[in-house]
């Protein structure tokens, strides 16, 4: 296929599949880091909750540790610092891990803030009828926290969405490796990242209006979602 | 209109106008608010405006310096018109008091600093002679002793009154004030009212939309009954209560009446 | 030397939240009162710099103006990218303060006769930016966090230095970067703590007022959105 020349800007359609490749991958890394944000985040949440003793502080510390630091420290701690531990990872399984560890810190505050947004009342209420505390958990608490941390957590998966790019620092070839792999090959830095950032953006504007469906869908009645972040 | 209409409207003394309103009109989207609105206000005057929720009273007030724009109609402070071209809004407005049913009074200011800002900015005077005007004004409501307040600070009742320290600092020549009490716990509006009446007392031109019979009885110079858009009817307070000509005027003094009482 | 080379990354954080400011304030207030093609202007502006990844904006202001003849250094360019990137989420901030403070504020503002101008920078504005305090706290503590990405264009930052000794005593990697991380531990902790004071000293007596409590939440939730 023929270049195209745009005002002095050369975009070349043999970049399209590479940055396909690549576009797969930011994907890929984005949905694991979540799913293993979001499981490991509701651990935290509740133990930060309902947690006694060491388990309450470990989950802080964790918190605290992972919000307050950067994430690319965290990545490159994990995948250049752990092998000096013996543990090496391949590239792809660091950077999820990092963004999946990094992601369930600030999960475990949304989660936290909304558990602790649901009236005492309910959590009364369940065990009054004979629930377990982890009963009234599961049934009661964790389905209505769920539904109020919706906009929040949309916003954190469009963050994990654009920080997923700096895996390519860590040598995985997503997205944003394969443009600079292009770039550093063709010397069109500037064509090849603007093309990028309108990916990302088409991605990120992609994603708002599915989460906002998705919020949509679950609402339910008199449960306060329309105000957005949980109290 | 109840009176021939005068070409000399720049006569100084006591029949000077201060305000003439002719013909105003604004809608919003389709609902017309005001259909024509005409009425003057001279020097010294009090004229209370009464009537039922959303007929436009409050937009009336915004039209007459445009904090809201009318759609038609004209609109004279003096001999200036404001609904003219090339007319300096701001100078308009700095020269006519508008205390708010809310107060808006400015969070971030204190007593004393609200009253001072349009001094400061507005009208470009000095430091020592706006804080000096400004403490002057304070006292005049009753509350020197609260410059250094924040708003948050105050009572309702004193919250307005510094408003009304606000508006007077500026030396305008009409205050306008839109429900001035109805957002004060009943206790509270008398030590506003008072205000209101002793300014009315001194001379000060004032249009006031309220619905505390007992300070238009003892202030109003008119009383001007509103519905609909337009002006019903209109006189000296005394004769509107005693001898309406529309039915609709007795029956809405009647139930203001009874929700307000005669006190105030 | 980790300590020499934070400092360039306190330099970054300086340079960039500064910018940030400087062109957040405007673009917000563009947003909230700008005629309508420059309210679409700079909405655009906002969506495309909190829409692309730091990164790409890193390779963009480093790379993109080397290609006709303009050769930015790699520090300068991290500070506009990073600048112009919190511009973005600082107006996001500083939109919802403005939109958050009563309408009645402006109406008594431009009721004694100041003009628009004055009534935003007389009283919009110095109630806004308290109001926005706690949010712009928590975008600190993200772009300071943010610094580090300018080790991607190879600016001599805290991360560098631990490179060069990671690839050296391989063994000492780990204790490198926990140094590191220690460091923002308390940058981040410990700036959070001076805004919180300053946020204190600023709090007026009973500002803000009524509503108070749902509108520093507002901040927050306006925070949360903007965080990292
Ligand atoms: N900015 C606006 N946009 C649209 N409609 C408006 C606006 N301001 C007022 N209205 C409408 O105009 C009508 C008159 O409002 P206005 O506030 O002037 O009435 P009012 O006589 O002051 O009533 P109240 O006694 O309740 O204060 C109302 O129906 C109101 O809904
Ligand atoms: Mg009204």
């Amino acid at each position: 296929m023929d270049k195209i020349e745009l005002g002095g800007l050369v975009f070349d359609p043999a970049w399209l599949p590479k940055l396909g490749q690549g576009l797969v991958v930011t994907l890929e890394i984005t949905g694991l880091c979540i799913a293993l944000g979001i499981v490991l985040g509701l651990i935290l949440a509740v133990l930060r909750v309902y947690g006694r003793g060491p388990l309450y502080w470990l989950s802080s510390l964790y918190v605290q540790f992972f919000r307050g630091t950067p994430l690319l420290v965290q990545l490159l701690m994990v995948y250049y610092g752990l092998p000096s531990w013996g543990i090496v990872l391949s590239p792809f399984v660091s950077g999820v891990i990092a963004l999946g560890l990094n992601t369930a810190a600030y999960q475990a505050e949304y989660f936290r803030g909304a558990i602790q947004s649901i009236p005492r009342g309910q959590m009364l209420a369940a065990r009054s009828m004979g629930m377990t505390r982890a009963q009234a958990i599961r049934y009661v608490i964790l389905p209505q926290a769920l539904r109020l941390v919706i906009p929040p957590w949309s916003n954190e998966l469009i963050l994990m969405l654009k920080y997923s790019s700096i895996v390519y620092m860590v040598t995985v070839i997503d997205l944003m490796g394969a443009a600079r792999t292009i770039a550093a090959r063709t010397f069109r830095y500037f064509e090849v990242f603007i093309l990028v950032a309108l990916i990302y953006l088409a991605l990120v504007f992609l994603l708002s209006w599915l989460l906002r469906r998705l919020e949509e869908r679950v609402r339910v009645p008199g449960l306060g979602m329309e105000r957005g972040a949980p109290h | 209109m109840e009176r021939e209409r005068d070409t000399d409207t720049s006569r100084r003394g006591p029949d000077e106008v201060v305000l003439r309103v002719e013909d105003l009109h604004k809608r919003y989207g389709r609902e017309e608010v005001l259909k024509g609105v005409s009425f003057e206000v001279r020097r010294g005057e009090t004229k209370v405006i009464v009537g039922p929720s959303g007929t436009g009273k409050s937009t009336l007030l915004r039209c007459i310096t445009r904090l809201t724009e009318p759609d038609r109609g004209r609109i004279w402070l003096g001999d200036v018109e404001v609904t003219g071209r090339g007319v300096d809004l701001n100078r308009v407005r700095a020269s006519v008091g508008f205390v708010f049913q809310d107060f808006n009074l400015f969070t971030h200011l204190t007593a004393l600093d609200n009253v001072r800002i349009g001094l400061l900015k507005v009208k470009k005077l000095p430091k020592d002679e706006a804080t000096e005007i400004a403490r002057k004004q304070l006292e005049h409501v009753g509350l020197a002793h609260k410059a250094d307040a924040y708003p948050a600070e105050l009572s309702g009742g004193q919250q307005q009154r510094v408003a009304i320290a606000r508006a007077l600092a500026m030396e305008p020549k009409l205050i306008l004030f839109d429900e001035p009490t109805s957002a004060l716990d009943p206790e509270l509006t008398g030590e506003v009212l008072d205000v209101m009446v002793a300014l009315a007392k001194e001379g000060m031109t004032m249009v006031v939309v309220s619905h505390e019979i007992g300070f238009a009885r003892a202030a109003a110079d008119e009383l001007i009954f509103m519905e609909g858009g337009v002006i019903v009817e209109q006189g000296p307070p005394d004769q509107l209560f005693r001898q309406p000509k529309y039915p609709r005027t007795a029956e809405f003094l009647r139930k203001i009446t009874a929700l307000y009482g005669e006190t105030g | 030397m980790f300590l020499q080379a934070t400092l360039i990354n306190l330099g970054l954080l300086a340079g960039l939240i500064i910018l940030g400011l400087v062109v957040g304030i405007p673009i917000a207030l563009l947003q909230v009162y700008g005629v309508r093609p420059l309210r679409w202007l700079a909405s655009a502006w906002e969506g495309f710099f909190r829409g692309v990844p730091a990164l790409v904006l890193l390779f963009l202001f480093f790379f993109g103006p080397a290609q006709f003849g303009v050769q930015l250094s790699a520090f300068t360019a991290a500070i506009l990218a990073l600048g112009f990137r919190s511009s973005g989420y600082q107006s996001q901030i500083f939109r919802g303060a403005i939109q958050s403070i009563p309408r009645g504020q402006m109406l008594a503002a431009r009721s004694m006769g100041m003009s628009r101008l004055q009534a935003i920078r007389y009283v919009v504005l110095p109630q806004a930016l308290r109001l926005a305090i706690p949010a712009w706290s928590n975008e600190f503590s993200s772009v300071i966090k943010d610094t580090t990405l300018a080790y991607a264009i190879g600016v001599n930052e805290v991360l560098r230095q631990v490179r060069y000794i990671a690839d050296r005593y391989y063994e000492l990697a780990m204790p490198a970067y926990l140094t590191v991380a220690l460091i923002f531990l308390v940058l981040t902790y410990g700036g959070n703590w001076l805004l919180g004071r300053l946020e204190r000293r600023w709090a007026l007596p009973g500002f803000p007022m009524r509503g108070a409590e749902e509108r520093i939440e507002r901040g927050r939730e306006i925070a949360a959105e903007a965080a990292r």
